[in-house]
């Protein structure tokens, strides 16, 4: 698709040719997925991560759907269908719904790493921007579904969430309660919230599929990005995908479901909360009230805002919030530096681990009870955060003098496989290196 | 950086090892592992659609009978099937007993379709062994059929006054559930004898 190199697809077998005359799937899966892919040859660890998250969605869809054959969406119901029959009385219902609850923080997880790889290599630049656009809708669809699910069990986390997040929206004036009792479809979560819920929470991970599908279309128009972030010049500079990156991505895959099946196993419960074992109770809020971790950080940025000023502090604290991760849509046109790669980028390299520690900070924050020292620290990072990318970034793209550039993917490999990735003139061996053997 | 045994020249040692090089072993081991894992991972995905403890926990229901007149039935409900408990009459079991074997689609006499000592007592799903309809039958008033038993209304199997199929589609007479007298006038459905 994207190189003029790139190897057609000659059926082996006669039916697939007969297929592929009639319907040319098998040559749009191997041009996409297949030997017909080039695929930079310096790609290193983090660019297993994509393929990851769709592996995650998979394993959401497909348990997510048995699930739904046992869950009864009623307010009266779908705790006891969650905890006394999926989790009781149906045939590894428990390990269905533990591979499915497990099953989403991993994706985040995957997904968070994607992101930070896309962050620190340059993922998002020309001309890449619709790749990085796309991934973006997809993550925002990944948030909504994930909190939609969450209010499925119907217990008190679940409820409370329900009632906080379309809280959100009543921090805009006028139009803002009206829109959280239409969404709500009354005035506190109950059962035309969760029917709806549970429609949409069936109904997005299809949309996301769907939005993935363009995300990959997108990245194979101009062709996967690598390390260094130079472009591709020549044959000499890919690989086809199969089998050099099937196998890479294959092993790595089986490594992270081990790990997946470890948590799955030992630590099911690890990253829930406890009060969600109770059911729902419209007059009373659990004392400590957070989201599931992979909300903390933008939780941290809409608790940072205490003081009203001009506006409402609530209306400070969603706008920011939404705004945190909107900003990041404008991101191809903050970092103006023709530099993709962080790897060349001394200074940017520096505020991106920055970032990294910062976005920690505010996940901690996000999910520690409040008090007043915490929301200082929080109040601190939330204001690093928007100050790297709409101070920090913009500056350090105009000052920074980046390193050189090696001429190509191939003599950045040719280097030696520990040196692939580093700089021009800095390809200090490490221990264990055998870049110079032979 | 290739070791010998992996690389081109490697291959004598390959022909030295009945063909199988190290890189096989390689190729074969993780995807061996991965694919039994992953056909592992499908055996719950299809188990989960099996009846669950709770469906399973309602295997077996009792039924006092004692109200029961001759020639009345009641209709009770088991496993969400319908389960007919009839009284026959002592006209209705000589019906039964006058039938020839060999007249019989499924060959069974009454006797064996009931409990000794309860001939009188004729328990059988009331799911019609065609596509199962529940027959019509069972109630005061319904209609039974010519052979005075059960008429299917769905494709018009007729069962004689022991619940066997004389005429219509129907391949076997109405199942007899397993069940046992815990009582001399109850009934459990779905209990063994033993």
């Amino acid at each position: 698709m994207s190189f003029s190199w790139a190897k057609a697809y000659e059926p082996k077998h006669p039916a697939m040719r007969w297929i592929d005359e009639r319907l040319p799937l098998p040559r749009v899966v191997y041009g996409a997925i297949g030997g017909g892919y080039p695929v930079p040859r310096n790609l290193n660890y983090w660019w297993n991560f994509g393929v990851l998250a769709g592996l995650f969605l998979t394993i959401q869809i497909v348990t997510g759907i048995v699930l739904a054959m046992h869950y009864i969406p009623s307010t009266d119901g779908a705790f006891n269908s969650v905890n006394q029959l999926i989790m009781r009385d149906v045939n590894a219902g428990w390990f269905l719904r533990y591979a499915h609850m497990n099953g989403a923080s991993f994706f985040f997880l995957v997904t968070y790493i994607h992101i930070f790889r896309g962050l620190y290599y340059g993922s998002y630049k020309a001309p890449r921007e619709l790749v990085w656009m796309l991934g973006l809708v997809i993550y925002l669809l990944m948030m909504a579904t994930g909190f939609m699910g969450y209010v499925l069990p119907w217990g008190q986390m679940s409820y409370w969430g329900a009632q906080v997040i379309t809280g959100f929206f009543s921090a805009f004036p006028l139009v803002g309660e009206p829109i959280r009792i239409w969404l709500l479809g009354g005035y506190a979560p109950d059962q035309a919230a969760l029917t709806r819920f549970y429609s949409l929470h069936y109904l997005l991970p299809f949309v996301i599929a769907a939005v993935v599908i363009l995300h990959i279309w997108a990245l194979h128009i101009p062709g996967s990005g690598n390390p260094t972030g130079v472009d591709v010049k020549d044959e000499k500079d890919t690989l086809p995908f199969h089998p050099f990156y099937t196998a890479k991505d294959g092993w790595f895959a089986g490594a992270v479901l081990l790990f997946y099946a470890v948590v799955t196993s030992f630590a099911p419960n690890y990253l829930g909360h406890a009060d969600n074992y109770i059911p729902a109770n419209p007059l009373a809020t659990p004392a400590h009230i957070v989201p599931e971790w992979y909300f903390w950080p933008f939780y941290a940025i809409l608790r940072s805002f205490t003081v009203d000023f001009i506006l409402p502090a609530k209306l400070w604290g969603v706008l920011a919030m939404f705004f945190s991760i909107l900003l990041l849509f404008f991101l191809p046109w903050i970092d103006k530096s023709p530099v993709r790669s962080g790897s060349y980028r001394p200074v940017f390299k520096r505020f991106f681990w920055l970032l990294v520690v910062d976005v920690i900070v505010l996940g901690y924050i996000g999910g520690a009870p409040i008090n007043a020292t915490r929301v200082a620290i929080g109040q601190f990072a939330s204001a690093y955060y928007f100050l790297h990318f709409l101070v920090i970034l913009p500056l350090v793209s105009a000052f920074e003098t980046p390193l050189p550039l090696p001429n190509s993917i191939t003599e950045s490999v040719l280097h030696g496989e520990v040196a692939e990735a580093a700089p021009a003139g800095q390809t200090r061996p490490r221990r264990g290196s055998v870049a110079t053997a032979e | 950086m290739a070791t010998k045994a992996q690389s081109a020249e490697g291959s004598d040692t390959a022909v030295a090892n009945g063909g199988v090089r190290r890189r096989d072993f390689l190729n074969i081991a993780p995807v061996a592992f991965a694919g039994i894992g992953g056909i592992a991972a499908l055996a719950p995905l299809i188990i989960q659609m099996s009846p669950s403890a709770d469906v399973l926990a309602l295997a077996s229901t009792e039924v006092d009978i004692s109200k029961i007149q001759p020639g009345q039935g009641i209709k009770v409900s088991w496993r969400k099937q319908p389960v007919f408990v009839r009284n026959l009459t002592p006209k209705e079991i000589a019906e039964a007993n006058a039938v020839s074997l060999s007249d019989l689609r499924d060959k069974q006499t009454l006797a064996e379709r009931t409990k000794p000592g309860h001939a009188n007592w004729l328990i059988t799903l009331g799911v019609c062994t065609h596509l199962g309809c529940v027959p019509l039958g069972i109630g005061e008033g319904e209609n039974r059929g010519p052979y005075g038993g059960y008429f299917c209304p769905c494709h018009g199997s007729m069962y004689d006054t022991a619940g066997r199929i004389r005429q219509g589609p129907a391949p076997l007479n109405l199942q007899v559930p397993e069940y046992k007298f815990t009582s001399p006038t109850t009934v459990e459905i779905g209990a063994s004898e033993k």
